[in-house]
């Protein structure tokens, strides 16, 4: 394939992602808004790929939002990721992969720090030791669980049931993505693409048929903040940064936003419904927002998942202008129900956004 | 040179986030906190490299060092490699660790964030977990956030998680022997100190400000003043 432009300079940023055996950690965030998404990706991995994926009960937050909330000293947070890494090691793996980015950030720092500051390694290790009398290796490898996707996303394309393209009119889907600060702003040769031009979620699309969007604000932080947002006091920064963002894409028409982070989506996904709701704008057409994705959820589509089985009720800005678009069918009436179509009393309705 | 300057340079994250700055204002730029807030990273640095006790003092009593919201976009863009977000991750510590941060409106916040997230942690092994994220403190959680706060149980069964449950899977209970573990990393890394130390730092504060302290700790978490925006 011959690149040319911004695909060629995307293209020099690759990464090497083993194939197989990996050590899987959870995401805070993604189990509690999009639990789903890692049933799916466990579902793709080692379902449909044959991929060897291990996960023990023992595991634990890695410590990340407390920490970038001051909450916890930094000897802390690197003591709980010495933690994971003994369970890691106990286990007999080696390649980990984490599903948060947060996590993802302070994987990758925290092993840089020790490979500059070795007696801060040896700090984390007597300090490990002390509290739990486990020992660990550092991984050989570390990937975030978007890069598994991202590596094998042609395999993904060849099983494709739908694909990001108007089924009606055969035109590329226009899809804004958003990488996640953390991914790689810090440590930019760590991740696919680095962070210029990340490719992890770009990649994806492409393979899948969509077209990327590039606007202005496309590197612009979703405005998590950690304390910008946990407090209550403070979220009008997170809600601003969301804001500058759907004015920033507003013009290019996305069809949907696809994500990296597991915060994310959640908020570009939550603001627009209080931007909705506070002053009646909304980003999409007649009333409705620009649903926004985990590229979990996006993968599940294309393979011909059920969108209620990948979790896309619990979206609050409505998901049904992009499955119509796509041609994947639904049940709107079994989208609030329970397991064996256990009756749940549905939300209530937004005032001014449409949610189905 | 200061003492607390010499202080601050033990931090790891001062040694590898400032090394020479110029001054070039290119963190200041891309930064989306000095976009809403009146918050300059390019003054911050500068501030702990001319190593100024009275100044440094100054922002780790201010409100200044807590308009960060850590995404790190500083990092990539500095010409020196500099870190302005480690940096002030290296003063929030400080301003903790000295009692100074019940100094500032935004630094008393310290009291909920602590608290709810050391609570979490032990109680639970997550930093965010369904149980204690309340639609109520969350209204922008929308109406289907009420719905799954509401209707808990039946909707994490239907999206495949293992809320509660023994073995793998999402927001598992996590074993009582790995909260254990948890809580004894804590004792020896300094957590429980800090818990400690923003618990009785804000007692004084809250007995000083007239209030018990629970008053003190929902006016930290709901309130806020006009005065830090960059209007
Ligand atoms: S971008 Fe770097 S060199 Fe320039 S002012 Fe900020 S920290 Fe200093
Ligand atoms: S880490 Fe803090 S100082 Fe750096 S760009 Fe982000 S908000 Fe600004």
């Amino acid at each position: 394939m011959i690149f040319q432009g911004k695909q060629k300079i995307w293209s020099e940023y690759q990464k090497d992602i083993p194939e197989d055996h990996y050590f899987y950690v959870r995401s805070c965030i993604r189990q509690s808004f999009f639990p789903a998404s890692e049933k799916t990706f466990l579902d793709i991995v080692k379902g449909e790929l044959g991929k060897d994926f291990f996960e023990t009960p023992h595991h634990t937050t890695c410590g990340g939002i407390a920490y970038h909330a001051e909450a916890v000293p930094q000897e802390t947070m690197m003591t709980i990721i010495a933690r994971q890494f003994a369970l890691m090691t106990e286990n007999g793996y080696e390649n980990y992969v984490c599903s948060c980015i947060t996590s993802f950030g302070l994987y990758t720092e925290v092993m840089e720090d020790w490979r500059e500051f070795p007696e801060l390694e040896a700090k984390i290790r007597e300090n490990l030791w002390k509290a739990t009398k486990r020992e660990f290796k550092v991984p050989k490898y570390l990937a975030h669980a978007s890069d598994i996707i991202y590596k094998f996303r042609n395999e993904i394309a060849e099983r494709a049931k739908f694909r990001l393209v108007n089924h009606k009119t055969g035109a590329p889907l226009k899809v804004v993505e958003h990488i996640g600060c953390h991914y790689s702003k810090m440590f930019p040769s760590k991740g696919v693409g680095g962070a210029e031009y990340p490719y992890v979620l770009a990649g994806m699309i492409e393979s899948w048929g969509g077209e990327v969007i590039d606007y202005p604000e496309r590197r612009h932080c979703c405005g998590f903040g950690f304390r910008q947002y946990l407090v209550k006091a403070n979220r009008g920064y997170s809600m601003s940064n969301t804001y500058k963002k759907f004015e920033s894409m507003e013009p290019f028409e996305p069809d949907m936003i696809i994500t990296n982070c597991p915060g994310c989506p959640y908020f570009l996904d939550r603001w627009q419904y209080v931007i909705a709701e506070q002053t009646g704008k909304t980003y999409g057409k007649d009333g409705y927002g620009i649903p926004v994705f985990t590229y979990e959820e996006v993968a599940g589509l294309v393979l011909g998942y059920d969108p209620w089985d990948l979790g896309l009720q619990t979206h609050q800005v409505a998901v049904e202008p992009l499955l119509d678009k796509m041609g994947v069918p639904y049940k709107p009436e079994e989208k609030y129900k329970g397991v064996g179509g256990k009756v749940i009393v549905p939300p209530e309705f937004p005032m001014n956004i449409k949610c189905c | 040179m200061g003492k607390l300057y010499d202080r601050l340079a033990q931090d790891y994250r001062v040694k590898e986030g400032l090394r020479a700055c110029i001054n070039c204002g290119t963190c200041s730029a891309i930064c989306p906190a000095a976009e809403f807030y009146k918050y300059d990273p390019k003054t911050i640095m500068n501030i702990v490299q001319t190593r100024d006790d009275a100044q440094i003092e100054e922002l780790l009593k201010g409100d200044q060092i807590w308009y960060c919201g850590e995404c790190l976009s500083c990092v990539t863009r500095c010409p020196r490699k500099n870190a302005p977000g480690l940096v002030i991750m290296a003063l929030r510590s400080m301003s903790i660790d000295m009692g100074y941060f019940i100094e500032s409106e935004k630094g008393r916040q310290q009291l909920p964030l602590t608290r709810r997230m050391q609570n979490n942690i032990l109680n639970y092994g997550y930093c965010v977990y369904p149980r204690t994220f309340h639609y109520k403190d969350h209204p922008e959680y929308g109406t289907v956030g009420k719905w799954i706060n509401e209707n808990m149980e039946a909707v994490y069964e239907r999206l495949g998680a293992h809320l509660d449950q023994i073995g793998p899977g999402a927001l598992r209970k996590i074993p009582q022997e790995s909260l254990d573990e948890l809580k004894a990393i804590f004792d020896v890394t300094g957590a429980t100190h800090r818990m400690e130390v923003v618990e009785e730092a804000s007692k004084k504060m809250a007995e000083k400000m007239g209030m018990t302290l629970e008053e003190y700790e929902q006016q930290a978490f709901d309130e806020t003043s006009q005065e830090h925006l960059n209007l």
